[in-house]
């Protein structure tokens, strides 16, 4: 519909920020345009904050939007990435194992973090979780895409039912690890299974941003050879692409960056399904112009629902997992009767 | 030219292939016939550089393709494949655009874009550019196919020969399209290109072939030029049948009419 509208992209960028704004404005300290032009004129000039507003904007406000909309963005191109890999529109990291695996393995430094902590003190230092929740999430993913793959193609099937038992292993790994922790600070079984950005800091930005940063740029890159894996393992070779080769790279790219942003943020499904589903609609399924619409739309998305998590029951606080779940289940549900009736030679729209 | 040395290749005991040696002159259109399971399509992978694990030797122009990496093949080689599962939604232009991936780094240069063009010009898709691929028929589906392998060898690069391997092209065509696409592809075929297709149709390969190779569980049992080979004791020996081989009054190649007995 806007396959070849120049505007799409700039018009995106700008609702993208009006969402920011918002998101930033909207809470139980209201903060205005004002406040943050204030704000940033002290922190160039080296004051404090002068006062409530200005220094929820610098502590709480902003880095929580930030954290948000980088998440939303990846958890979106991790969704286009992982279609793209499986050729498969109704894949995404939280129905494959990565984010379970990647909560699991950051849960464990969370409530053993003391005794891992002095064993790899020098080596990972602030990166420990992180480096956990990677490794969770890694033999998470690799598990279902080697179980999931008999002779030489994945079904859609196994995937999916592997999927759910790789996610209740993952599950109940962070269950157990919340149920051992004798701290009361020690995250909680929903934080790890439906999200929230309530403790976002800005060292969270910092690290998720940057590593998003550069992943992405590689999976642009990676962008036409993506098109090319859509044809299928056979006909990408013709095309002079290695699919096996750049299925290993997506595959540990895709992993870094959600297994990351997991890590401090928790389990939030359905992003990466709802985001590029409805920007093929749109804008259809070249990756050159997917890729970037994802990131600019599944940021926007993210943001928006953590405002109304915010919002709905204020002053209490709604999981976020719980309002992409809400409108996720559905469009997979929908998306899983498409493709069956592709699958099933019915005429495709 | 394109050289194939005794090409041998076992899935676990079975051979598939027995020791295949053939050539194909550039310039011409070389079609391989034979029946279910003697090996055609396994012969067309090995040849084309999918396919690993063979014995003996491919050589384009004298050069070992084992000595060329994957994005060097693309360059000078297409293929058509029987089918090509596409499941996701994207335009006849952009599905045409990825016979170009391998000439250009992230976005199409000028030559590209005028490449697309033309092909889509001689196969008649002007008119449905912007359709969403999924929902063309199939045999529309089978001509993008065919424009976008066209469009990936379009143009000749360092005087380097071209490659067009094509495994049973007509599948979905009606008989208008079997013809237009059969007649394209001998317009196409200059000195420097090689065709090598895989059909089943013997009076088409007969009336647009320069070459024919049978195969029989996994061995050429015979090849040359139509007029020159084909006869009803090697259509017996290959495919079982019994015909009647008469001259074509239009094309004087030879026509098969294959009867019940």
């Amino acid at each position: 519909m806007f396959r070849n509208n120049k505007y799409f992209l700039p018009v995106l960028i700008a609702l993208l920020v009006i969402v920011l704004l918002c998101a930033i404005g909207f809470g139980a300290v209201p903060i205005t345009l004002t406040d943050i032009i204030s704000a940033v004129q002290h922190y160039i000039s080296g004051q404090p904050a002068a006062n409530i507003h200005e220094a929820v904007f610098w502590e709480l406000r902003l880095p929580r939007v930030l954290l948000c909309a980088i998440t939303g963005a990846i958890l979106a191109v991790s969704g286009v990435l992982m279609q793209g890999l499986f050729r498969n529109p109704i894949v995404e990291p939280g129905l494959v194992g990565t984010s379970a695996g990647a909560a699991f393995g950051a849960s464990i430094v969370f409530v053993m973090g003391t005794g891992i902590g002095v064993a790899f003190k020098s080596a990972t230092g602030p990166f420990l979780v992180p480096v956990f929740a990677f490794a969770g999430g890694m033999l998470a993913t690799y598990a279902v895409y080697a179980l999931a793959k008999n002779a030489k193609r994945v079904s859609t099937l196994s995937l999916l039912l592997i999927g759910i038992a790789i996610n209740a292993i993952g599950l109940s790994g962070t269950g157990f690890m919340s149920y051992l922790a004798r701290d009361p600070q020690a995250r909680s079984i929903t934080f790890w299974s439906l999200g929230t950005f309530s403790g976002a800091s800005w060292s969270q930005v910092f690290i998720v941003g940057s590593i998003a940063a550069i992943i992405f740029a590689i999976a642009l890159s990676y962008a036409k050879q993506l098109n090319a894996l859509l044809l299928g393992e056979e006909e990408a070779t013709y095309l002079g692409v290695d699919p096996k080769r750049l299925q290993q790279k997506i595959l540990v790219i895709n992993t870094a960056m959600v297994s990351v942003a997991t890590a401090f943020v928790g389990v939030i499904s359905f992003m990466g399904l709802i985001v590029p589903h409805i920007l093929r609609l749109l804008i259809g399924s070249d990756n050159k112009k997917l890729l970037p619409a994802s990131m600019i739309s599944g940021a926007m998305l993210l943001t928006l629902a953590d405002m109304m998590a915010r919002l709905l029951l204020a002053p209490a606080e709604i999981p976020i997992g719980i309002i992409t779940s809400l409108v996720g289940a559905p469009i997979f549900i929908i998306l899983l009767k498409k493709f069956n009736s592709i699958q099933q030679g019915g005429n495709s729209a | 030219m394109l050289r194939t040395e005794n090409i041998t290749y076992s899935i676990g005991r079975k051979k598939i292939l027995k020791g295949i040696t053939a050539e194909f002159e550039s310039g011409k259109l070389h079609m391989i016939l034979g029946p279910n399971g003697s090996g055609k399509s396994t012969f067309l992978k090995i040849f084309s550089g999918e396919l690993k694990g063979y014995t003996g030797k491919v050589t384009y122009q004298q050069q070992d393709i084992k000595e060329l990496n994957i994005e060097a093949l693309a360059k000078r080689r297409s293929v058509m494949s029987q089918q090509t599962e596409l499941g996701f939604p994207l335009t006849v232009e952009e599905v045409v655009m990825m016979g170009r991936y391998p000439h250009f780094v992230f976005n199409p240069t000028k030559k590209d874009v005028e490449i697309c063009r033309q092909v889509i010009d001689l196969l008649s898709l002007s008119s449905f550019t912007s359709r969403n691929y999924l929902t063309l028929s199939g045999g529309e589906k089978q001509r993008v196919q065919f424009a976008r392998v066209l469009a990936q060898i379009w143009v000749q690069n360092n005087n380097e020969t071209r490659f067009l391997f094509l495994d049973e092209p007509l599948n979905s065509l009606d008989i208008n399209y079997q013809q237009e696409f059969l007649q394209v592809l001998r317009k196409f075929g200059k000195d420097d290109v090689t065709m090598i297709a895989v059909i089943h149709d013997i009076n088409l390969a007969t009336q647009y072939a320069d070459n024919l190779l049978f195969f029989k569980e996994g061995s050429l049992v015979k090849q040359g030029a139509p007029k020159e080979i084909i006869s009803s004791g090697l259509l017996s020996d290959v495919f079982q049948v019994q015909s009647t081989i008469i001259d074509n009054p239009v094309t004087k190649q030879p026509l098969v009419i294959f009867s019940s007995q």
